[in-house]
């Protein structure tokens, strides 16, 4: 289970985090709903481990995690940009975490050819990374994510940079790939649609601090604030 | 919660002692040899020093001068116009810069110029045409057609055209160009000790013979001193024009250039082809002249004073070996340092390494001699002249990988440490394999640099350790033509050599892949 206890993020002396609670459960996909600037990827970047905390925790299991080097951590972290390695071909971008963490080399081949089957690329190890679509690289994003079988998922705007006919048909897919896979798994978006389809929970984000936590039934039913309301209409 | 990396200590800490032992203190050895001298003896330095350096002044302005006038048809050619061969020519006019400089002189020795200011001159027109064509060349293909027409259309000739537009717009850029021509011209040591002869000396030449044939290293120092200030000025200067070299608003994406018509088709072709013709007489004449009496065999046979000549080639290879291994480790490691995230020592180590660049070989040649007997003596070592030429080919190697390492997105290696690469890993995951092709750029710049190296290594070469351009230097201070001739010989091996690594850095870098 990941918790953040009153995290606050600093950089370049502004505040960009402050207060923020936020709790996932074992097996639970939570998503954080905000507009953009309202600090959700550097929430994501900081329980990553690539900002430093300013202050409050982060923990996992009850235990701090936040002295833990981003390369310790054990976290996997899908960026927006899908911010694959172009040197490398498609298994190489998949293996490479199994390969961090010196597992023996048949065996990143053979997981490497699972991980690729999850998201449906069988076949496409040789591939170069210059000859993806963009569907398929979100893909390759995805599986080189979840390969390593992090204990933390985290998906930055999983969606984001693909047009809307490919993502109608990728959240399905994605969703079902990341409960099928029993996934702890935080998701953020400025999508409504794409946070609800996604996850189980949503967290309204708002100016560096979650306002909000629940179904899209929930929130509704009783909104904290007018603000919320006008969001999710 | 901020560590300390050790690993990141190392990799400042290893180019950082190598410029501050082998550089800044053999120069700051040399600042106060000379300072201490200034005070025992002010009157007996002046005359000489003023005319070596008065030499050295006029010499470096008329070789500006003439470059750029000799420069100017050919350099309006190529970049307004489009013709068959075109590029080829600009891929010629290089040639003659990146031949070392004892080659240089060699060719002109051939031609049988040798004790006149005429060859001095000539061999610095020649060396550094391409400067000007190739600095120029860029602003100039680049201005806006529009802003000529224009005038034209308001009522100016052509003439007034170039000189009310164009000449304006284009003098960033030739102020720059002759700020360059001036400090290579200004630091010419290699074309003119063979050139010179016993009348004409720089100042570079001048420390050469004080320190090494008079041995009076005080005298040496305060000349060296004096080339330092020279140098700075000039640098200064340069980085002035290089600030306000601001006029992005006047240029086109694009480089359209016409097919020239009528007379201007004469002129152009006819320049280029002149230009080239005069470049190719020096070199042809030095291949001719070394295809006589058996020369190239001379270079096979031992001789008491020399050793076997062809010996040296294989020294000059070892060295360049070494110093291309030295400098693409120690330049790689600093560009590391330079695109890292710390910002203010990024920007010192910059700084600070560039400063070979500017300073003169002789310079730092000099410095070994005087400062490398502490904490141990050095000075009689082999490593010396590797570590001579990998200080001078280290600016090379940083200035070939960093805008690579820079075009690696701060992402991809945040992925890289998401998925359990430590900082080091990350490096060798990623920037390492990514930079590897820039590197070996570098290399073979590193390798060219030690290859021609003349400056440092005259100050530090034993009578066993001789380069290729120590051997050329020796060969040709003897007398009797069959010297000369093997002279010859084996500036052509020198040049043959350099021309074939250089090709292969061109196209290895045509052929740059790996790039974001």
């Amino acid at each position: 289970m990941l918790s953040t206890e009153q995290l606050g993020v600093r950089l370049d002396n502004k505040v960009i985090l402050h207060d923020t609670d936020l709790t996932v459960a074992d097996e639970e996909i939570v998503a954080v709903l905000g507009p953009s600037g309202s600090g959700k990827t550097t929430l994501l970047r900081a329980i990553a481990g690539l900002v430093p905390v300013a202050r409050g925790d982060i923990k996992w299991d009850g235990v701090s995690v936040v002295d833990i080097p981003v390369h310790q951590r054990g976290f996997g972290l899908m960026f927006q940009g899908f911010a694959l390695f172009p040197h490398l071909d498609v298994a190489g971008n998949v293996g490479f975490g199994l390969r961090m963490t010196g597992t023996d080399p048949d065996l990143v081949g053979t997981e490497v050819s699972a991980a690729l089957d999850w998201v449906g690329l069988g076949g496409f190890e040789n591939r170069r990374i210059d000859d993806l679509s963009g569907g398929e690289r979100q893909r390759v994003a995805l599986a080189r994510t979840l390969a390593p079988r992090p204990k933390l998922v985290m998906l930055d705007e999983p969606l984001g940079s693909l047009d809307r006919h490919l993502r109608e048909r990728l959240v399905v897919d994605t969703r079902a790939l990341l409960t099928g896979r029993k996934v702890t798994g935080l998701v953020v978006t400025h999508d409504r649609e794409e946070a609800v389809l996604l996850s189980d929970r949503l967290a309204l984000m708002r100016e560096g601090t979650i306002v909000q936590t629940g179904t899209l039934e929930e929130i509704l039913a009783h909104p904290a604030d007018a603000w919320v309301t006008d969001f999710l209409a | 919660m901020r560590r300390v990396r050790w690993g990141w200590v190392l990799v400042a800490a290893i180019p950082a002692l190598f410029i501050g032992y082998f550089f800044v203190y053999p120069l700051v050895r040399i600042l106060s040899l000379g300072l201490s001298e200034l005070d025992i003896r002010s009157s007996g330095v002046e005359a000489r020093l003023l005319k070596v350096g008065w030499f050295t002044l006029w010499q470096a302005s008329v070789s500006t001068a003439l470059t750029l006038l000799v420069a100017a048809p050919m350099t309006w050619a190529v970049s307004n116009f489009e013709f068959r061969g075109r590029r080829l020519a600009t891929a010629l006019v290089t040639v003659p810069f990146v031949l070392p400089t004892v080659v240089v002189g060699t060719a002109f020795v051939a031609l049988g110029w040798r004790d006149s200011i005429v060859a001095i001159l000539a061999a610095h027109v020649f060396f550094n045409v391409a400067v000007v064509v190739r600095t120029v060349g860029t602003l100039w293909s680049r201005l806006d057609p529009n802003l000529h027409d224009a005038a034209r259309v308001l009522g100016a000739s052509e003439w007034k055209v170039f000189r009310t537009v164009t000449l304006p717009l284009l003098r960033p850029a030739i102020a720059a160009a002759a700020s360059i021509v001036f400090l290579f011209t200004f630091t010419s040591f290699g074309v003119v000790l063979i050139l010179g002869g016993f009348q004409f000396a720089t100042l570079e030449v001048e420390i050469y013979r004080q320190a090494v044939d008079l041995f009076d290293l005080p005298l040496a120092a305060v000349l060296a001193m004096v080339q330092l200030a020279g140098v700075t000025g000039a640098l200064y200067a340069y980085s002035r024009f290089q600030e306000r070299h601001t006029a992005t608003w006047a240029l086109r994406s694009d480089q359209d250039r016409v097919r020239p018509v009528g007379a201007r088709r004469f002129l152009a072709i006819g320049s280029v082809t002149v230009t080239l013709i005069a470049l190719a007489i020096p070199l042809a004449v030095l291949v001719g002249r070394s295809l006589g009496t058996d020369s190239y065999r001379g270079l096979l046979e031992s001789d008491r004073v020399t050793g076997i000549p062809i010996a040296s080639v294989g020294n000059s290879m070892l060295f360049a070996v070494i110093a291309m291994l030295l400098a693409t480790s120690i330049g790689l490691m600093a560009a590391a340092v330079i695109t890292g995230r710390e910002g203010g020592l990024a920007r010192w180590f910059d700084l600070t390494l560039m400063l070979p660049l500017g300073t003169s070989a002789v310079t730092i040649g000099f410095g070994f001699i005087v400062a490398l007997g502490w904490p141990v003596d050095l000075r009689a070592s082999f490593w010396l002249i590797p570590i001579a030429h990998a200080l001078v080919a280290v600016p090379f190697v940083v200035r070939s990988t960093v805008p690579t390492l820079r075009s690696i997105p701060g992402e991809i290696r945040e992925a890289a440490a998401v998925l359990g690469a430590s900082p080091g890993r990350v490096w060798r995951e990623i920037d390492l394999p990514v930079v590897a092709r820039a590197a070996l750029v570098g290399a073979g710049f590193a390798f060219v640099v030690s290859l021609g190296e003349f400056g440092a290594t005259s100050f530090i070469a034993r009578p066993n350790t001789a380069t290729v351009p120590v051997m050329i230097f020796r060969l040709l201070s003897r007398p009797g033509p069959a010297s000369f001739g093997m002279a010859m010989a084996l500036s052509v091996v020198l040049a043959a050599v350099t021309a074939g690594v250089v090709m292969w850095i061109d196209r290895a870098r045509a052929g740059e892949i790996g790039r974001f």
